[in-house]
């Protein structure tokens, strides 16, 4: 036996060494007919990584304080050697982990990847994107530049319309009446520990979830239906390691050449990564003409200023916080929204196409809306999208019930 | 070639981002910015440090950093520092901020991202189009940002302007004529605004042209990663399809 033999046997009998790299990496068996929209997830947890370790390098040269804060990201950016680089690497890819999320839920939506018996897959990947939401926004604030503070200062009061608690519970969250130094060491202690031990436990589960479970594929085939039953491996399965490690590579080389770009040669990205307003350090007496948060928030944010009227004794204000929650949260109701007897896109019928079509519309539409100032026509425009965006969930239960299918296949296409 | 028609849709869609970025009610002119030009920074450092580092500060730049423009620490001294500091301080504006606010209302700000927040072209058009205006406190007005705090500091480099209206087709159109001669013709202000800007840009990050070059480097690494992963993910898939 070999040295390298009789160390691995030495772990086993001490920990699952070799039955978890079995289970998870070499005799885990992944769908052969993975596209391009399944890169996603090996990227997600590229960009959680990079989020990590370039954080941990931030924290030692940030001060989170609020008359120190603007100061110490610009010594980062000037003084600490490749602080400039390690700032940006985390900058853009906050932004990029967003991109990447979004397809990823993208996909699961295409390929109905949330219908059983993946749901609870589907919810712990919702959880993440919520916690993901967080640590975005109490990372924002974190330069204390007018951005930072004003975009902050519209979340929170969103918590002030909330009836009879609201103002209680917005001045229990920042620890003083208006948000000040406070509220930026606890949001710091939030960003830099709080969040992410959750969102790398939630991570861990949510893989832990899939590898249960087994991944959904671009037909929406359950290959564990179909063993070969000799070896009692999924005849359209193929080990992720090699096969996936290797594929997973080239799609982490090409975002790497995506996020490199931005990073050495465009990390303002045109005002929508850094946002030009938040080189002015946050001024307390000063209200910025315009403020808009960080694009990967726009849709919400158009949500919420899209309802101008009271109605049913609730106040525009509140409805607007309703609509905004309520459209991430009911993205979590996706498994049991969907009727359809596929899963797949690709034999769904023309209103599940039509309908998704239009949602990816208004998607963009209500995120560009939200980086603008509002007018009476952006608004009405706000207010027309938002209907469709709901319409897509809330007819789901209707439109891919009736729609004409294709019959799904018994195994994977090539 | 589906896959690749979805990856330009994607670069597509981000592409909007950058093009409804900037908006401005007058327009600007471009600023002849090049910061690779070391002899324009320079001159631009130098210009900033008489002009506009009694007032505003740059609070978050250290004076040695200039070493990066092609400066010793010994033309650092000579040429940059004024007020006794040590070539490793902060550069730090000569006027107290509780002063600042007494003359002008407002607390000049600190300049050393400026750049970023305002961008090149708006600094450029603005350092240009200051004019005579008696209805305000200091005598000045400008076109780019009206009723700045900030007096024409560099009038006498470029003369007093005066603001013409005329009514056309189109609107009202302003513009501005140069009334009295400084001691600049108009094509050396010009310049003169155009590498204090430059320097300006320079400021807001230092690092930008080291940025860029060893992101040539790290993106010509990447292509060869993406040529020698790419081989090896079709050695491996080759038993698969």
């Amino acid at each position: 036996m070999s040295k390298q033999n009789s160390m691995i046997e030495w772990i086993d009998k001490r920990f699952p060494l070799t039955s978890n790299w079995k289970a998870h990496l070499s005799e885990y068996y992944a769908p052969k007919n993975f596209n391009f929209w399944y890169y996603f997830g090996s990227l997600a947890l590229l960009v959680l990584v990079n989020q990590l370790i370039t954080g941990i390098f931030l924290t030692m040269n940030y001060k989170p304080d609020a008359s120190m804060a603007f100061a110490s990201v610009e010594y980062i950016m000037r003084d600490v050697d490749y602080g400039w680089l390690i700032r940006y690497m985390h900058s853009t890819g906050a932004s990029m982990f967003f991109v990447v999320v979004y397809l990823h839920m993208f996909r699961g939506m295409m390929y109905g990847s949330y219908r059983k018996p993946r749901e609870l897959l589907w919810l712990v990947g919702m959880a993440i994107f919520f916690v993901l939401m967080s640590l975005a926004f109490t990372g924002y604030i974190l330069p204390w530049g007018q951005m930072s503070y004003w975009g902050a200062q519209v979340i929170v009061s969103m918590f002030g319309a909330i009836p009879v608690v609201g103002e209680t519970l917005q001045q229990w969250l920042l620890g003083d009446f208006t948000l000040s130094d406070a509220a930026l060491n606890r949001f710091f202690a939030y960003h830099v520990v709080t969040l992410p031990v959750i969102l790398v436990t939630l991570v861990f589960v949510h893989v832990l979830a899939l590898h249960e479970v087994g991944s959904n594929n671009p037909d929406g085939v359950e290959i564990k239906a179909n063993k070969n039953p000799k070896t009692n491996i999924p005849v359209d399965g193929i080990p992720f390691h090699p096969y996936y490690t290797v594929k997973d590579i080239v799609g982490v080389v090409v975002f790497l050449i995506v996020f490199c770009g931005i990073i050495f040669f465009a990390p303002e990205m045109g005002g929508y990564f850094l946002e030009y307003n938040n080189f002015i350090p946050a001024n307390t007496l000063q209200t910025p003409d315009h403020i808009a948060p960080v694009w990967y928030f726009t849709p919400y944010y158009s949500m919420l200023r899209a309802v101008t009227v009271n109605f049913l004794w609730v106040d525009a204000k509140l409805w607007g916080v309703i609509l905004m929650a309520g459209s991430v949260v009911i993205f979590c109701f996706l498994p049991w929204l969907d009727r359809s007897p596929v899963k797949s896109i690709r034999y769904k019928g023309p209103y599940f196409k039509i309908a998704l079509t239009l949602f990816v519309i208004s998607f963009f539409v209500l995120g560009w809306l939200g980086t603008k100032s509002p007018t009476p026509l952006y608004t009405l425009l706000a207010q027309i999208f938002t209907v469709i965006y709901f319409a897509f969930f809330i007819l789901m239960p209707w439109y891919s019930k009736i729609d004409k299918t294709k019959p799904e296949p018994k195994r994977v296409k090539e | 070639m589906k896959k690749l028609t979805i990856v330009i849709f994607i670069l597509c869609c981000m592409i909007p981002f950058s093009v409804f970025a900037a908006e401005s009610g007058v327009m600007l002119d471009k600023a002849p910015i090049d910061t690779t030009d070391n002899a324009s920074l320079q001159r631009g450092a130098e210009s900033f440090v008489s002009y506009c580092l009694t007032c505003h500060g740059a609070s978050y730049m250290r004076y040695n950093r200039h070493r990066d423009i092609g400066f010793s620490n010994e033309q650092i001294l000579n040429k940059l520092v004024y007020t006794g500091q040590k070539v490793g301080d902060l550069m730090q504006s000569a006027m107290r901020k509780k002063e600042g606010e007494e003359w002008f209302g407002v607390v000049p700000p600190d300049l050393s991202v400026i750049a970023r927040s305002r961008g090149a072209d708006w600094l450029y058009s603005y350092l240009r189009a200051f004019y005579r205006d008696d209805s305000t406190v200091t005598g000045w007005n400008n076109l780019v940002f009206d009723r700045a705090a900030m007096p024409h500091v560099l009038y006498q480099l470029q003369g007093e302007q005066r603001l013409t209206i005329k009514s056309g087709d189109k609107g009202e159109q302003k513009s501005l004529l140069l009334d009295k001669t400084g001691n600049m013709t108009v094509a050396e202000y010009d310049k003169f605004v155009g590498d204090l800007v430059n320097y300006l840009v320079y400021l807001g990050e230092p690092h930008a042209n080291n940025r860029k070059s060893i992101g040539l480097m790290v993106i010509a690494f990447l292509i060869g990663m993406l040529i020698l992963s790419y081989a090896l993910k079709r050695e491996y898939w080759k038993d698969i399809h």
